[in-house]
């Protein structure tokens, strides 16, 4: 067996983390990689193209049945979909209650110390949104995932978020071994998003590993809850995943520590690129008639 | 302040201690103006009614049907395992990452039990640190534990507040390596131990990992992992034990008499039992930290208590090493054991003198037997604790009707159920792994056995049953130097039926001391 890789999809929430990230394994599960997902999102939704499924049961709502997460056996929580690809979702409470963060790391710890990792090739971390906590950064502590990859799109807050979760990644990197593998953009046809993402890269001292046009026939897989790579596996959509999936396979040990960037020269990069106008303080709080956004 | 000539009350000359003091007129006054009017008391007749219909069957089951509650664990939390694991090194400081109170807990909690003071810091987390993250609070309590307490090691461990809010030890100590706070070289291995997950058998068996982990894969990264070179040398691991000082020098005494080459990973039989000889040690005997390093080339670990090395035991067996599990060692059978695996690993015959010990203990047994075979026991310990007693009362032919530990989970179950169908006087004992000592005060009251074994909390429960209590395990906070007694080995095994039959005879005096009413049977001889 070759030696375990773990990598992590993190992202702005929204931005389809969940389904890059599916679309993607899926396309890493058709080069003959035995994959697991560990969905670390309270909403539990990491899997669902690849299951078929509304919601997996996940880790902690079976444990809250039997009792404790002692009480639960690996066959309990993983399921198994598309191209045997065994599948995972941590869970957690309801919006507003309890600490999602614990549950990521009791879900990992139950995940290792019951022999989930064994006989695989991939295990992939989906996470939710930012790095809000120390739980959610469970998934980058050492001897974790090696490699992060962040799902961005040129919109202003997308690349804020991913420069926060570089600045996350920072912090572990120095001690531990996790690195940034890349940026995936998702495309959402907003200016010179190309540039930008590009441009972003490599103030983060990274590359832009993929720019995923959009499609929509990932709208249509989605509402069959299928990856594109298994609704349509010959349309041109496909063969981008596939391209992004051979080079996150490619990327190993290509990663790097981030140089997380300030807010201040995240808005000098939108001037730079024409997105924002220098200094041009007037146009702050004023609303689309008062005075047009310069594009 | 005297009220009248009749009543005594507190002054200088003459102090009245608590016992005293609070039965005088002007306190029993204040107690029942108090009640009557900030208590809304029930009235008495109904609070009786309810005592008598907690001792009833009806009660007993609502009871055991109890799922969301659960009233006097008999257990504690993780870091208290894990302080008790870390002292046993030479040198080490445990440093518990979380808040203040918790440790403080810890620290009472030994030093209640060992009548020691028992050393061990927090990084003081308060509600910033909850925010923020508690990095700064390990950095710089790092650097104030290594200047102020000057230890070899300190072993790091957590309290629930830094395990929810995803505080990763392994990061934030080599930050503050980095940063300064401890020497570049300066061990600090660690564990993980949410308090709200398994008991302190838990943290005894992360900890114990940790450190040997630590040492034996390259001190998180900082020295390539050690290759093991077997010996013939044999380690044993205690587990989390209150009779550990007794335990350990018995240990000693039976290998030393063997001539095994033998190797104690955590030894903290001299940091609990210092010497007041003018000299203050804050950090006494231990195993040596070069010793953590040797102990992965043994031959084999014996872990005197299986279940407080669940992960550490398989750990070392993947290094290599033959492993073997007990279960805390009281009385024959168990002694037997625990010898002839000493001496198949190490080619030791057992020499003639343990064999008359073992002899003289039979002989002990057989001498006293007329007065314990037949008597029930109620028995609650931590999982091998109760293992040891519940096989040794069978050997003593008395009955262990109910054996109860919070802490255990189905396996132990089963091993008590196999103890109990290895002898007759198992018949109809029961086991309730999971229960609390309000299930057990149930117990009692509907099936009563004739003596209870169990810690200081048990108390309570001999109060309100009645049950004679002999007291065993951890804590003991009442009763003093229990702990300086083995109960391990043929001695230890003596021990143990001195103090049953010691309060068998107590019981005995107890119930035939009335002058010219059951005095007949108050006998000079038992």
């Amino acid at each position: 067996m070759s030696e375990l890789r773990q990598i992590a999809f993190y992202g702005k929430g929204g931005i389809g983390k969940s389904t890059t990230s599916q679309n993607t394994l899926a396309a890493l599960a058709e080069l003959g990689q035995r994959i697991l997902i560990v969905g670390c999102d309270p909403k539990a939704d990491s899997t669902r193209l690849i299951l078929h499924s509304k919601n997996q049961d996940t880790i902690l709502h079976l444990a809250a049945e039997a009792g404790s997460v002692e009480d639960l056996e690996v066959e309990d929580v993983m399921k198994v979909g598309y191209k045997n690809i065994r599948c995972v979702e941590s869970g957690g409470p309801e919006p507003g209650v309890g600490c999602a963060g614990r549950g990521v790391i009791t879900s990992i710890n139950f995940l290792e110390e019951n022999g989930a990792y064994e006989g695989i090739d991939y295990v992939s971390y989906d996470v939710l949104g930012d790095v809000v906590c120390g739980g959610f950064a469970m998934p980058i502590r050492e001897n974790k995932a090696q490699e992060i990859y962040i799902v961005m799109s040129g919109e202003m807050m997308a690349m804020y978020a991913a420069n926060n979760i570089s600045k996350g990644i920072l912090k572990y990197a120095n001690s531990g071994g996790v690195r940034l593998g890349g940026l995936v953009c998702n495309e959402r046809q907003t200016d010179l998003e190309l540039e930008l993402a590009e441009a972003l890269a490599a103030k983060l001292g990274t590359t832009l590993i993929h720019f995923v046009p959009r499609d929509n026939v990932v709208q249509h897989a989605e509402l069959r809850r299928m990856t594109v790579i298994e609704y349509a596996p010959k349309s041109k959509q496909a063969d981008e995943y596939r391209t992004l999936a051979k080079k996150i396979h490619e990327n190993k040990g290509n990663g790097v520590i981030p140089t997380p960037i300030t807010m201040d020269e995240l808005e000098d990069l939108l001037m730079q690129f024409g997105i924002m106008k220098r200094e041009d303080e007037s146009v702050v709080g004023k609303a689309a008639e008062e005075a047009v956004l310069c594009v | 302040m005297e009220t009248n000539g009749e009543t005594k009350s507190q002054n200088a000359e003459n102090v009245l201690d608590h016992f005293h003091l609070f039965r005088q007129p002007q306190y029993l006054e204040m107690f029942e103006r108090k009640k009557r009017e900030f208590e809304d008391p029930t009235c008495s007749d109904e609070v009786e009614r309810i005592r008598e219909w907690t001792k009833t069957k009806e009660y007993r089951d609502k009871n055991f049907a109890r799922e969301a509650i659960t009233i006097n664990p008999a257990k504690a939390c993780q870091p208290l395992g894990a302080i008790f694991a870390a002292v046993g090194f030479e040198g080490t400081l445990p440093f518990v990452h979380g808040s203040q109170g918790c440790v403080a807990y810890f620290r009472s909690h030994f030093s209640r039990h060992f009548k020691e003071p028992s050393g061990c810091v927090s990084s003081s987390m308060t509600e910033d640190a909850a925010v923020f993250g508690g990095l700064n609070n390990m950095i710089d309590g790092l650097a104030n534990s290594y200047a102020l307490y000057k230890p070899k090691m300190i072993a790091v461990s957590t309290t629930c507040m830094a395990e929810v809010i995803g505080d990763d030890l392994n990061a934030f100590i080599k930050n503050a390596r980095e940063k300064g706070s401890v020497p570049q070289d300066f061990d600090v291995p660690f564990a993980h131990t949410p308090s709200f997950v398994g008991s302190h058998i838990t943290g005894y068996d992360n900890m114990m990992k940790g450190i040997l982990e630590y040492f034996w894969d390259g001190k998180a990264k900082t020295v390539p992992p050690l290759v093991r070179e077997p010996n013939g040398r044999i380690n044993l691991i205690i587990g989390f034990d209150g009779n550990v000082v007794g335990n350990v020098r018995e240990v000693r005494r039976i290998l030393d008499l063997m001539g095994v080459d033998y190797l104690i990973v955590s030894d903290n039989s001299d940091v609990w039992d210092t010497p007041a000889d003018g000299t203050f040690r804050m950090y006494d005997g231990g195993t040596k930290l070069s010793e953590i390093s040797d102990a992965l080339h043994s031959k084999a670990t014996i872990s005197m208590q299986s279940f407080c090395t669940p992960k550490t035991l398989p750990y070392i067996e993947k290094k290599g090493q033959e492993t073997i599990g007990l279960h805390y060692p009281i009385g024959i059978a168990a002694t037997d054991r625990f010898l002839q695996e000493v001496s198949r690993l190490s080619g030791k015959p057992i020499p003639e003198s343990l064999e008359k010990e073992r002899g003289r203990l039979v002989d002990a047994i057989a001498d006293s037997s007329a007065h314990i075979h037949g008597k029930r026991f109620a028995v609650y310990a931590d999982p091998d604790v109760a293992l040891g007693i519940t096989g040794f009362l069978l050997e003593l032919g008395a009955e262990p009707a109910h054996v109860l530990a919070t802490n255990a989970d189905a396996a132990w179950e089963g091993k008590v159920r196999e103890l109990f169908s290895s002898s007759p006087f198992g018949a109809g004992c029961q086991v309730y792994p999971g229960k609390d000592l309000w299930h057990l005060r149930s117990l009692l009251f509907t099936e009563p056995v004739d003596f209870m074994i169990g810690n200081t909390y048990a108390k309570y429960l001999e109060r309100d049953t009645g049950t004679p209590l002999i007291r065993l395990g951890f804590p003991i906070f009442d009763r003093h130097h229990h702990h300086r007694y083995p109960v391990w080995g043929y001695q230890g095994a003596l021990n143990v039926l001195v103090w049953i039959l010691d309060k068998i005879f107590d019981e005995m005096d107890r119930n035939t001391n009335v002058p010219a009413k059951s005095d007949y049977s108050f006998d000079i001889i038992r």
